[in-house]
């Protein structure tokens, strides 16, 4: 079948440009099994995104793909009892809805009283009821049971065929924005997230052209130190950072839990993955350039600073990209740095509160999580080439 | 909602910013000034500017480095010995009882279990997103909407744990099973005729669905790493194993995978260190509730809820155990590197 499907691929297919790699255990069983893939990766968030714009009351009860199309469905409801019926110009009348109280898009679309026929009778027709009397049911889901002679029933049942037409609404996003704290969380995440975004680079910027291009002794130590570095767990920094940071404050008087405290730490453990990619970038310019620089008389931190900074542009995006959407993702740090309380709360910290205090209406969590990722799947989509460049730095290792 | 916006907040992170930005100039500008004023070049004798020469170039080194020696060490380095030295004390830190706070953890089922626990996540994850992620890689390789299909399978990765983990509990949501599901995977269980089941609930089978959701978020990762790996085959190398007879089967197991191994290598060591972190997810789902605790998640718990240090320091400590390898390897191979520059 393998040799079929060589001899048949560049006839069946377009020819491939020469550095495409020809494997082929059949065009479409490939296509297939990617576009499942992709299925996968991407209904459950996509599932989140419609939901998070669903009725309320209609997400509660249905699923989200329920949404998509306007879908019918059979039901019945029990009728008023003998209890219910008033006495109205001589005739005995018991009026309702079929619908549920929460129900809400509905349309009724056909009735019937029999099991077996749902959808006898169209909305406004005359029924015969076995228990007497006939009804009539409007597309509202209103009914209206009329006899001459009084009911006398103990159960009565209708049944019905209804459309649900679903209903698309912002309300969730204002409620959890306005009621939940996560528009207060938003603001803070930014603001933990840009300064411990900006800080650690001039500072990793000059180690990094320090280890790829000055010599001194311990050079070889401090790069491999940082390398082990970014290995180390953030687990080992946090007890002794926060009895470090309660002594201060007791020392001080101030809070131990500031944002200046977050943004220090951000940027400690964001230095050895900047260093390290830096390093490898600046490592890789051309030798030519410094060497030229240097025979024009240029020191060190001239050719630093006027050459090698800007040519370095890409790995300092691609960190700047990587920092950001780590600290913005975040969630360690922030409780156990800046703490919980509204004020100081990040988007992270609030979501995971909303999980468990409002863990059933997914109304508000739906909303609020799509919230919480708008922003990095923003940055991750329109600067996708640096994260992507600054993940390759150092990760491919040749044959 | 207006007057909710924090003006002081936003002012001091701005200020800090350009605060900090200013103090950077200030001290890497300033400090190379100051080294070429105090030890200069000027006048006298040959010998004595050659040395005064070297001795800036031996200093200004240091120069570049010092901030970052500095963040690191107070950040980084003094934490890993301060956690060591703490794992000997009591739970407040200040009683030294030597080796009682190991021996608890030796002990204690909740460290046994999360221990059992990530010993399960570490086979399973970095495989499975390696896996998937190296056949996505061959895969979309080769189609035309190859492109658009990596973006979407790599968008998880900008996703938080904690979002992450709010999409697939909605995923796994369960109502009772005589209601309509809201939950996709209830939904497609229930439409196929079975029960509708509380999947986080279920034990063992339930943290193979916590594992799902950190390789739907490390697949891409894995991909992208290896996509590019791939690229880096030479076309000559398998154009020759064509003319040779052999069929695609054979040329992806017997000459793709291994040119790229040092790859799969780097990815698979990478994921592991991630799901030994993974904290957020465990404590988002389950709080480590129906046999699910890991160890990021167990120390969490013994340093705020119990808020007991010692103990806390324990578990960190059997962390960093436990990527030690990984480090120690990365280093050598680092070493090595940079020895031939």
């Amino acid at each position: 079948m393998t040799d079929q499907a060589i001899a048949a691929g560049p006839v069946a297919g377009k020819t491939n440009a020469p550095r495409r790699l020809h494997l082929n255990p059949g065009r479409i069983t490939a296509n297939i099994a990617l576009l499942l893939l992709v299925l996968i990766w991407t209904l459950p968030t996509f599932g989140l995104l419609v939901s998070s714009l669903r009725d309320k009351d209609q997400l509660a009860v249905s699923g989200w793909w329920t949404a998509l199309t306007t879908s019918q469905s059979s039901s019945a409801t029990t009728l008023g009892t003998a209890d219910d019926q008033v006495e109205e110009n001589g005739q005995f009348v018991i009026a309702g809805n079929v619908f549920a109280a929460g129900e809400t898009g509905m349309t009724l679309e056909k009735f019937g009283t029999s099991i077996n026929d749902p959808g006898a009778y169209a909305p406004g027709e005359s029924a015969e009821m076995r228990q007497g009397g006939q009804i009539t049911v409007a597309t509202t889901g209103d009914y209206r049971w009329v006899s001459d002679t009084a009911f006398t029933h103990s159960r009565a049942r209708i049944f019905y065929v209804a459309a649900v037409t679903p209903r698309f609404t912002l309300d969730n996003y204002f409620e959890v924005l306005s009621s939940e704290g996560i528009a207060r969380a938003f603001i803070n995440s930014f603001t933990v997230t840009i300064p411990a975004t900006i800080i650690p680079i001039m500072i990793a910027a000059f180690a990094a052209y320090a280890l790829a291009w000055m010599q001194f002794p311990g050079r070889l130590f401090l790069v491999a130190t940082m390398v082990g570095l970014i290995v180390v767990p953030l687990q080992m920094s946090l007890i002794p950072l926060l009895r470090m940071y309660n002594n201060i404050a007791s020392v001080t008087g101030g809070d131990s839990k500031s944002y200046i405290g977050i943004w220090l730490a951000h940027t400690g453990f964001g230095l050895p993955l900047a260093i390290y990619l830096l390093r490898n970038y600046m490592a890789g310019l051309p030798r030519e350039i410094m060497e030229s620089a240097r025979i024009d008389g240029a020191s060190h931190f001239n050719t630093f600073t006027t050459m090698v900074l800007p040519l370095s542009f890409p790995a300092l995006a691609s960190f700047a990209i990587f920092q950001f959407l780590w600290v913005w993702n975040d969630l360690l740090v922030a409780i156990v740095f800046l703490g919980q309380t509204e004020d100081k709360m990040v988007l992270t910290g609030a979501l995971r509160k909303l999980l468990g205090s409002r863990g059933d209406n997914w109304e508000l969590l739906t909303s609020g999580a799509f919230i919480s990722i708008i922003v990095p799947l923003i940055v991750f989509f329109s600067l996708q080439r640096y994260f992507v460049r600054g993940l390759l730095a150092g990760s491919v290792k040749g044959g | 909602m207006l007057q909710q916006i924090p003006i002081d907040q936003l002012l001091l992170a701005v200020v800090t910013i350009v605060v900090g930005i200013g103090v950077a100039i200030l001290y890497f500008w300033g400090a190379n000034w100051l080294l070429d004023r105090v030890v200069s070049g000027g006048e006298g004798t040959g010998a004595a500017v050659i040395a005064r020469d070297r001795m800036r170039t031996a200093i200004r080194p240091w120069i570049f480095l010092f901030p970052a020696i500095f963040f690191l060490t107070v950040y980084l380095v003094y934490p890993v010995f301060e956690t060591l030295r703490l794992s000997f004390y009591d739970g407040s830190g200040r009683e030294f009882v030597s080796l009682t706070n190991w021996l608890w953890a030796l002990g204690n089922s909740g460290f046994q279990q999360s221990v059992l626990n990530n010993l399960q996540w570490l086979i399973i994850v970095p495989a499975l997103s390696t896996g998937i992620g190296l056949l996505v890689a061959v895969l979309a390789d080769r189609l035309w909407w190859g492109n658009i299909a990596k973006s979407l399978i790599f968008m998880p990765m900008a996703i938080s744990f904690v979002g992450a983990s709010v999409i697939w509990k909605f995923v796994y949501d369960y109502r009772g099973s005589e209601n309509p599901q809201i939950g996709a995977l209830n939904a497609l269980v229930q439409a196929l005729g079975g029960e509708p089941q509380a999947w986080i609930t279920l034990p063992f089978w339930n943290n193979i669905f916590l594992m799902i959701i950190l390789v739907w978020i490390q697949t891409g990762f894995a991909m992208v790493i290896l996509s590019a790996a791939l690229r880096g085959i030479p076309d000559e190398t398998i154009e020759a194993a064509r003319i040779d007879g052999a069929n695609d089967v054979r040329i992806f197991f017997d000459i793709m995978i291994p040119q790229i191994l040092p790859t799969i290598l780097v990815v698979w060591t990478t994921i592991t260190i991630v799901v030994l972190k993974v904290f957020d997810i465990v404590l988002a789902m389950t709080n480590g509730q129906w046999d699910t605790q890991v160890l990021a998640n167990y120390m969490y718990d013994q340093m705020f809820r119990a808020a007991h240090f010692g103990h806390a320091s324990v578990i960190a400590l059997v962390i960093m155990i436990a990527v030690l390898p990984i480090m120690i390897s990365n280093i050598r191979q680092a070493s090595s590197e940079e020895g031939t520059r």
